[in-house]
């Protein structure tokens, strides 16, 4: 890059926030996908107007700019395939304000969404979206992917808890959206629009956070099954009985074997599928009454034993295996690829059962697990990319995988984002009048095309 | 130059597997000070595997970011596809070792640490310096705002030393107070003898007190750490085979240490060894004696002490004893016998403290960065002791302590058991 821009970047960030030895730029260029392609420079901002300053250099220079938090994405959507500035957010990572009367938070978009749990739940408020990332992705990062989790069953996902941004356009302009409101019909919702932009449309800098009253409950129930369809099914059945769980997640036998391999729990390896199920509330009865019943559903739907975790460690160790299971998957090859399809959850039980064909038919394991209870299923294709046969399977898979999806009704991707993995599919999943829309936005915002391009919508 | 045979190049499964995922992020200490890439586990196996696979060249500052690993292990911990970043990295030091020896490493690892006598010539002056009450003068005259901050800290770093290195002044056998009824080998490091004499003279009282014979074989050289830590696993391996050979000359139940990281070591002797014939059995003979203290005398029928100690407590877990060697419920237990003893759980009490050894001298920010995470989590106990077994956690508490000016004592656990004894003597 350019000695001269190198000198006003560092300028404007400091000599800590411009990085650009070899060493730096090679870490830069990855997510938690297997692509990677090195920026020309990495810009840590540490204020909104470091980053406005920045865009306005890019905009005047033409420069790409890639933003990126923790780099936990898994759609390639932060790997700055056209070099420039990969834009990293994380020193941005404070907490401004708790506002306990109006239950709001005001954040950083670097702050790790898992320090901001920790941070409202000490004065009893809970912020509810749990992407298996919450220890090692930013705020920023899940707004920008609207990143959803297994308790967005019941609380819905990051995009619900958005109330206001602060964004910086292309051009280096400040844009505040929204406030501390929870009602407002003014004007287009840009907020929402910010939200699964995925960094090309603007760099989101700060955000104001809906927050509810921490359930005073929980109970987890691990339920094994001997057929993956009666597990697939018995999601349906709980549904239908009026019950909303927090979360109801489902693995397949290789996700469990996988975890157990990682960290020796004691599940159950001779099964073909367990459901991971939470209730919680407000009323410690109420949360056991409700598991007791999903009990019951369960075990006449054909499972074989329902075990709810007695107290908060062997809970909490659950959990902690449910987040490691993707990338515990790894032990079997050095490469994966997960999708995050959704369906209408009444197709659930098709679904699990052609993707398990599809594996078979082109002869890569495809391990399925995922939030059941929201149709939101993660087939991960396991295999090795250096070889060029099984990298052929892999595209083949994908595109069956998406075909299903869309034959079902359901959608791409429920929370991962589109990227660039997604990206050839994007005409099929929405049609020539949404993209042709979608792109005239994109248009307005970035007239020069310099956010994260290449990314999201097709040429 | 990757070609050759004769390099002990980390093996492509060390990273291989990497998925990238981040959890490791989450964990890693430099990085949650940081929140650099390059500062983080992922960001170390990234530049590691290109370095090996050619995609960078292996510069010295590619190098020094695996010297800015602090080596706590928690990526290893955590990582669920079961790479050991932390453990790459330090190969990776020996790798570049290999190809760029630096010589003052074979002075400092190869002629001066397994010496006990001239690492105890060489620390004579600083003995001198405090036992002549020069350093009390130091203090009083103000002198010591003089020296540069640094400086400042590695002085508050030392403890008050012993006028005699125990290596001196302990007999080879110390017999069993009563009947014998374990025969057991002390490996007295050399933080141990040289700066907290005091923790393992109570160490070996605590011994003799419950039916052992405490065997201190004099010529007991460095455990090896500091030389592999450093990238020379050559010379850390002539230290193990020196030690292992010398503990065989005695009958030991049991090889007990109460320095956690001379701890980790001696456990891992049988790894490093088990490709050399000769040693392999020998030295696996000898790891599986290997004890750290508190592990030790929780499998004996230790006598509960009557004396008591009116103070608020709590506890830092060496990375080096709660990681390596899986030891973390003993000290606490040890601590839960002592009466009077108010146990507060330190919050974080897992994370490293930014001691890592010798991280404070060669990476001077980041190392008080850490500690101030540590201090931070230690003034909300509100403790006034902290107990910790490990010389190079106990000295970086030292630090922080005088930094922060809190009114916090550092302890080794051992250290309250034996006074707990004692105080039921005078009671």
């Amino acid at each position: 890059m350019d000695a001269l821009i190198l000198a006003q970047l560092v300028k404007i960030t400091g000599k800590q926030g411009t990085l650009f030895t070899p060493e730096d730029l090679a870490v830069y260029g990855y997510d938690s996908t297997f692509e990677e392609h090195d920026p020309d420079v990495v810009v840590l901002p540490e204020s909104t107007e470091q980053v406005s300053q920045v865009l306005q250099l890019a905009s005047r220079e033409r420069i790409p700019v890639v933003p990126r938090g923790m780099a936990s994405g898994l759609a390639a959507a932060s790997v700055p395939f056209s070099g420039g500035i990969a834009l990293s957010l994380t020193r941005m990572n404070r907490l401004l304000e708790i506002d306990q009367t109006n239950a709001i938070a005001h954040v950083q978009a670097g702050i790790v969404t898992a320090d901001l749990q920790a941070a409202v739940e000490q004065v009893g408020l809970f912020y509810p979206p749990d992407p298996s990332s919450i220890r090692h992705s930013t705020i920023g990062g899940n707004i920008a992917c609207n990143a959803g989790g297994p308790r967005c069953l019941k609380y819905g996902v990051t995009g619900d808890y958005v109330l206001g941004l602060t964004v910086v356009l292309a051009d280096g302009r400040v844009l505040k959206t929204g406030g501390k409101v929870i009602k407002d019909v003014v004007g287009y919702d840009l907020t929402a629009l910010f939200t699964g932009s995925e960094g090309t449309l603007g760099v989101i800098t700060e955000a104001l956070l809906r927050l509810v009253a921490k359930p005073k409950a929980a109970s987890t129930a691990l339920v094994e099954f001997d057929s993956i369809q009666d597990a697939s099914q018995t999601v349906n059945a709980i549904l239908s009985a009026g019950i909303v769980p927090a979360t109801l997640e489902l693995m397949d036998s290789t996700a469990i074997t996988c975890i157990e391999e990682a960290m020796q729990l004691g599940l159950p390896l001779d099964v073909e599928a367990i459901l991971l199920v939470e209730t919680d509330g407000m009323d410690a009865a109420v949360v056991t009454r409700e598991i007791e019943s999903v009990a019951d559903i369960c075990r006449s739907s054909g499972a074989r034993s329902v075990r709810v975790a007695k107290d908060e460690a062997e809970r909490s160790a659950l959990w902690k295996a449910r987040r490691s299971v993707a990338p515990a998957l790894a032990r079997k090859a050095p490469n994966k690829l997960g999708e995050d399809i959704t369906v209408p959850r009444s197709a659930i039980p098709e679904a699990v059962r052609r993707l398990k064909e599809i594996s078979s038919l082109h002869g890569l394991p495809v391990v399925v697990f995922g939030h059941a209870g929201d149709g939101n299923l993660h087939p991960n294709i396991l295999f090795d990319k250096r070889d060029p046969a099984q990298w052929k399977k892999v595209e083949q898979i994908v595109a069956d995988e998406f075909e299903l999806a869309l034959e079902l009704g359901g959608t791409l991707s429920g929370e991962h984002g589109v990227g660039t993995l997604k990206r050839p599919y994007m005409e099929k999943a929405l049609g020539p009048v949404s993209i042709e829309l979608q792109k005239a936005i994109k248009h307005a915002f970035d007239p020069l095309n310099i956010l994260n391009p290449g990314k999201v919508l097709p040429d | 130059m990757l070609d050759n045979p004769r390099l002990d190049i980390p093996d492509e499964n060390q990273y291989l597997n990497c998925i990238r995922c981040g959890l490791c992020l989450a964990v890693c200490p430099t990085y949650r000070e940081y929140n650099l890439e390059t500062a983080s586990p992922r960001g170390r196996l990234a530049l590691a595997r290109k370095g090996l696979e050619g995609d960078l060249a292996l510069t010295p500052n590619l190098i020094e970011q695996m010297y800015a690993c602090f080596d706590c292990m928690a990526c290893n911990d955590i990582c669920p596809v079961g790479l050991k970043p932390a453990e790459l990295a330090l190969d990776m030091r020996r790798f570049y070792e290999t190809l760029q020896p630096k010589a003052w490493k074979q002075t400092l690892f190869g002629k001066f640490l397994p010496k006990p006598a001239r690492l105890e010539l060489a620390t004579l002056p600083l003995r001198l310096y405090q036992i002549t009450g020069l350093r009390k003068l130091v203090y009083a005259l103000g002198l010591r705002k003089l020296l540069p901050a640094k400086l400042r800290d590695m002085e508050a770093m030392l403890p008050r030393l012993p006028q005699r290195p125990l290596r001196q002044a302990l007999p080879l056998i110390s017999q069993a107070i009563g009947e014998q009824r374990y025969r057991v080998g002390f490996f007295l490091g050399c933080a141990q003898s040289l700066l907290f004499s005091e923790e393992s003279a109570a160490t070996v009282r605590v011994l003799t007190r419950n039916g052992c014979t405490v065997v201190t074989p004099k010529e007991t050289v460095c455990c090896g750490m500091p030389a592999a830590g450093y990238g020379r696993q050559d010379l850390a391996l002539e230290q193990a085979r020196f030690n292992i050979a010398l503990y065989e000359k005695y009958d030991l139940d049991t090889i007990v240490t109460d320095c956690a990281t001379c701890g980790s070591m001696l456990k891992d002797y049988g790894e490093l060894l088990r490709d050399e014939s000769e040693w392999s059995e020998r030295a696996a003979a000898f790891s599986r004696r290997v004890k750290d203290i508190s592990e030790f005398l929780l499998t004996i029928p230790l006598e509960r002490p009557t004396g008591r100690i009116e103070a608020r407590v709590t506890y830092h877990d060496p990375c080096h004893l709660r990681r390596a060697q899986s030891v973390w419920k003993q000290p606490r237990a040890i601590l839960g016998m002592i009466d009077g003893l108010e146990f507060v759980e330190l919050p974080e009490a897992d994370w490293c403290c930014g001691s890592a050894g010798s991280q404070l001298i060669t990476h001077y920010q980041t190392s008080l960065k850490v500690l101030d995470r540590k201090i931070n989590n230690l003034q909300t106990t509100r403790a006034e002791l902290i107990a910790s077994g490990c010389p190079g956690c106990q000295m970086q508490l030292n630090v922080g302590i005088r930094r922060h000016r809190l009114d916090v004592k550092v302890v080794h656990p051992v250290q309250l058991l034996d006074q707990a004894y004692r105080e039921e003597k005078e009671g």
